[in-house]
């Protein structure tokens, strides 16, 4: 039963970057978009894809790979299910944000070089500013935005998508 | 006309490109790293930067000239920019001088000197040294030497059309490098060496092959000989303070001989030959309604550029081996009973302007049970490292006279070596030919010239014959496009890579000034002038080569020692894209999404597959793959099944196949 599902989740994937290009109509300077909706599908962008892509445009792949590696955005590496943004700009910096950056790499086992865990459920990025400084210290999951967290409050919302997590399997 | 002020002076300007050639008028020439007049402005490497009035400090190179502008380009400001521009540089830099194939002909090393740094203030960059890239025959790459400038970046993207290195990652982490850091010969570089020409410091170099030869001169059983292309004479000389352009072919073989070389003969010989097989070729295909355009094929990195992208023009090719290529097999097959000597003795030694023809030599088509017909290529830059290397004080030589018979060579075959060399050598020979009375002129002044794609128009005998000359594999790909579409026709198309032809190439003495180049193809064309045969149809001892040995010109002989075939080559190194992605696959359909297969509906054919497998829930027993190249390009789409490969693939024929290989597994289950 899982490898049916698994099987055709690639295919519809493929499919995907198929429609994508389609939709872009093989317009090689409409790359950066091209990549960020591959990137949803795949939660990266796979080097085969990329090769992919290039082919498709008719770019040199070396200017796909200069574009992905360029963007601070595009992931080269799986990226996990949710991806959490801790705020560590000044006034999040000031708050202690790298308690809270402390807190969650020692609740999911990461490090500052390990950044997604085994099982692809978590990424774990600081990013420079998030424009929500009013609400220091901030973390964002995915979309959802936590304000004025704490060590203990931000490692609940972990425990909270873990419990959601373990329900839905 | 329009004016400004350079440092207190009034300077004229008219349609110059940017400030920073205004400037040169004024005898200044500011350092520049990253700035080639015939590469795009890019004012990466700021240190041709002036004070404005007005404006503040801006890049000349990429600030247009106004009228009235006040410009000052020596202040203090600037002088301490600049300065820690450069020790910023050092400081992240690799610089090992003395061990450098670059020492004394680096431009970082240069600037440096010129700004005269003699401390860098900032601590040494810590920066893990990466990996020396040693995958490719013609070029090294070492990293851990780029300084970022984008020389190379351009040159293949600007000049080849092809883009085989970038730049990838950002800030601190900024690299050169090709598609995902694999190395260089694992992506369509075509070995033309372009980047290592332009590339200011030791990051990019050719690959050197000295080490083999003096093994070879070093061995008193081997009988080493040596032959050297047509842009070598007018170019080494630069290397030992001569003007550019100089014409020294009896210094070199002076030289060579000195160095040990047994035998020197010259590549100019099988130039002739060439001419003779190549015009051949051109005026059978004229009465036999042949392919046109004919292009010519004596370029490696033109030839690899066409296998690589282009296959459907194979049969547009000339069928001609290079020069080069006919040297080594004629070298091998007729030289030992000429010298009277074990064929296992004989060593063939190239010198050439070209680091691709170090690929070309290595290509199975040339080799003989496995041995390359041409044993080394050495460019015309490791030819002068070896003449250093002994102290040969090449400036002085008395000039010395080749050996026979494959020393003797006609104008025809010097002129080679410049863009239009080639046409120019054929219709000596073809106009002879067709009208059946001597050539009256030698000179065919419309096919020279600078510019990268040229074109003429030419009666032959009554008939219109239209002829391109194109240097820079860019235009080439711009002309192909136009040829493709109907636009425009051409019977003969000669092709060269780098800029200017073989005299351009990356192989030479280094060079950064336009002029450069302009002399050393004023010196093949004097060189014509100053031999006595002008017509490889002349050449006497290429007429004995046919009488005693090859035959018939085009005969079968011919065919076998001096023509050649092309493949369909790979440009994408990638295994490819598993789609359906499972392990309990019982059959694989891998289809090519490559670009041939591509335009020629291989997207119909997947989506098609696709629909099957699922419509027939077969995902855990087919698997299917897109494919980068299956090297089937002229018979594209193709497709393979389980071991089958279907070639001119639809999706009905390739449905059908799938169901037929089914039926089998599920019989023998």
């Amino acid at each position: 039963m899982s490898e049916t599902t698994t099987t055709s989740l690639s295919m519809r994937k493929f499919q995907k970057v198929c429609d994508i290009l389609e939709n872009y109509e093989y317009n090689n300077s409409k790359l950066v978009p091209i990549l960020q909706e591959i990137q949803e599908e795949y939660r990266y962008l796979p080097e085969d894809i990329m090769t992919f892509v290039a082919s498709s445009l008719d770019v040199p792949p070396a200017k796909v790979f200069g574009v992905a590696t360029f963007y601070a955005h595009f992931a080269l590496q799986p990226k996990g299910k949710y991806v959490i943004k801790v705020c560590d700009g000044t006034a999040c910096h000031v708050r202690h944000s790298s308690a809270l950056l402390d807190a969650i790499q020692e609740k999911l086992g990461l490090s500052d070089r390990k950044t997604t865990t085994d099982d692809l459920l978590f990424t774990l990025e600081t990013v420079s500013c998030l424009g929500a400084c009013g609400l220091a210290p901030v973390v964002v999951i995915n979309d959802d935005v936590y304000g004025g967290q704490t060590p203990d409050s931000v490692v609940i919302a972990i425990e909270n998508i873990l419990t959601k997590e373990a329900h839905n399997e | 006309m329009k004016s400004l002020t350079i440092d207190n002076r009034i300077v004229s300007f008219e349609n110059e490109r940017n400030l920073l050639e205004v400037i040169k008028k004024t005898n200044i020439e500011l350092l520049t790293f990253c700035y080639h007049s015939e590469l795009s402005i890019y004012g990466a490497c700021r240190l041709c930067i002036v004070e404005i009035d007005g404006r503040g400090i801006q890049t000349a190179c990429t600030t247009k000239p106004e009228e009235g502008m006040v410009v000052h380009t020596n202040t203090k400001t600037l002088r301490n920019i600049r300065r820690t521009t450069v020790e910023l540089l050092l400081s992240s830099y690799n610089h090992n001088c003395t061990t450098c194939q670059k020492n004394t002909k680096c431009r970082l090393q240069s600037i440096a000197k010129n700004l005269g740094i003699t401390n860098v203030r900032f601590k040494k960059s810590s920066a893990i040294p990466k990996p020396i890239d040693l995958s490719s025959y013609a070029i090294q790459r070492n990293p851990n030497k780029c300084i970022l400038c984008g020389d190379c970046v351009r040159a293949c993207n600007e000049i080849q059309g092809i883009g085989a290195i970038d730049f990838a990652y950002r800030g601190a982490n900024s690299q050169v490098i090709p598609a995902f850091g694999n190395n260089i010969a694992s992506v369509d570089c075509v070995d033309c060496g372009q980047c290592s020409r332009v590339c200011p410091t030791g990051a990019i170099i050719p690959r050197s092959e000295i080490g083999g030869v003096w093994k070879e001169l070093d061995n008193p059983n081997k009988v080493v000989v040596a032959h050297f292309a047509p842009s070598v004479r007018v170019a080494i000389g630069e290397e030992f303070g001569m003007p550019s352009g100089s014409i020294v072919p009896g210094q070199i073989v002076s030289a060579l001989r000195m160095l040990g070389f047994d035998k020197v003969f010259d590549t100019s010989f099988t130039a002739d030959l060439t001419i003779v097989e190549e015009a051949n070729e051109f005026i059978k295909r004229k009465e036999e309604g042949g392919v046109f355009p004919m292009f010519t094929s004596c370029c490696p990195a033109w030839v690899k550029f066409t296998e690589q992208h282009y296959p459907e023009l194979h049969q547009n090719l000339s069928s001609c081996r290079s020069p080069q290529a006919m040297f080594g097999s004629i070298s091998k097959k007729y030289l030992p009973e000429m010298l009277k000597i074990d064929p296992k003795n004989l060593v063939v030694v190239s010198i050439m302007p070209c680091t691709a023809k170090k690929m070309e030599a290595r290509r199975e088509e040339f080799k003989t049970d496995g041995m390359q017909d041409n044993d080394y290529v050495l460019t015309t830059q490791e030819f002068a490292t070896m003449i250093k290397q002994c102290g040969i004080q090449f400036n002085t030589l008395q000039p010395d006279s080749f050996d026979p018979p494959f020393g003797h060579k006609t104008g025809a075959g010097v002129i080679f070596g410049n863009s239009g060399g080639v046409t120019e050598a054929a219709l000596r020979y073809i106009v002879e030919k067709v009208e059946n009375k001597p050539l009256e002129r030698i000179e065919f002044a419309e096919v020279r010239g600078e510019a990268g794609i040229r074109a003429a128009s030419l009666t032959i005998a009554g008939e219109p014959v239209k002829i391109a000359v194109i240097h820079g594999l860019r235009n080439a790909r711009q002309v192909i496009e136009r040829i493709k579409s109907g636009e425009i026709h051409y019977d003969f198309i000669e092709v060269m890579s780098c800029p200017g032809g073989c005299i351009g190439g990356a192989g030479q003495p280094v060079y950064f000034k336009p002029e450069t180049r302009k002399n050393r193809a004023a010196g093949l064309y004097n060189a014509d002038k100053m031999l006595q045969q002008h017509k490889s149809q002349d050449n006497q001892y290429i007429k004995d080569l046919y009488k005693d040995h090859i035959g018939e010109i085009g005969g079968e002989e011919a065919h076998k020692v001096l023509h050649t075939h092309f493949h369909n080559r790979k440009r994408i190194f990638h295994e490819g894209v598993s789609i359906i992605d499972t392990n309990t696959a019982k059959l694989t359909v891998s289809i090519c999404v490559g670009t041939n297969c591509f335009v020629n509906g291989a997207q119909d054919i997947m989506k098609q597959m696709l629909n099957y497998v699922t419509e027939h829930s077969l995902e855990n027993i087919v698997d299917v793959k897109a494919n980068f190249c299956m090297e089937n390009c002229d018979h594209g789409p193709s497709v393979s099944i389980g071991t089958e490969v279907i070639t001119k693939a639809n999706a009905k024929k390739v449905i059908s196949e799938l169901e037929a290989q089914l039926e089998q597994i599920t019989e023998m289950a």
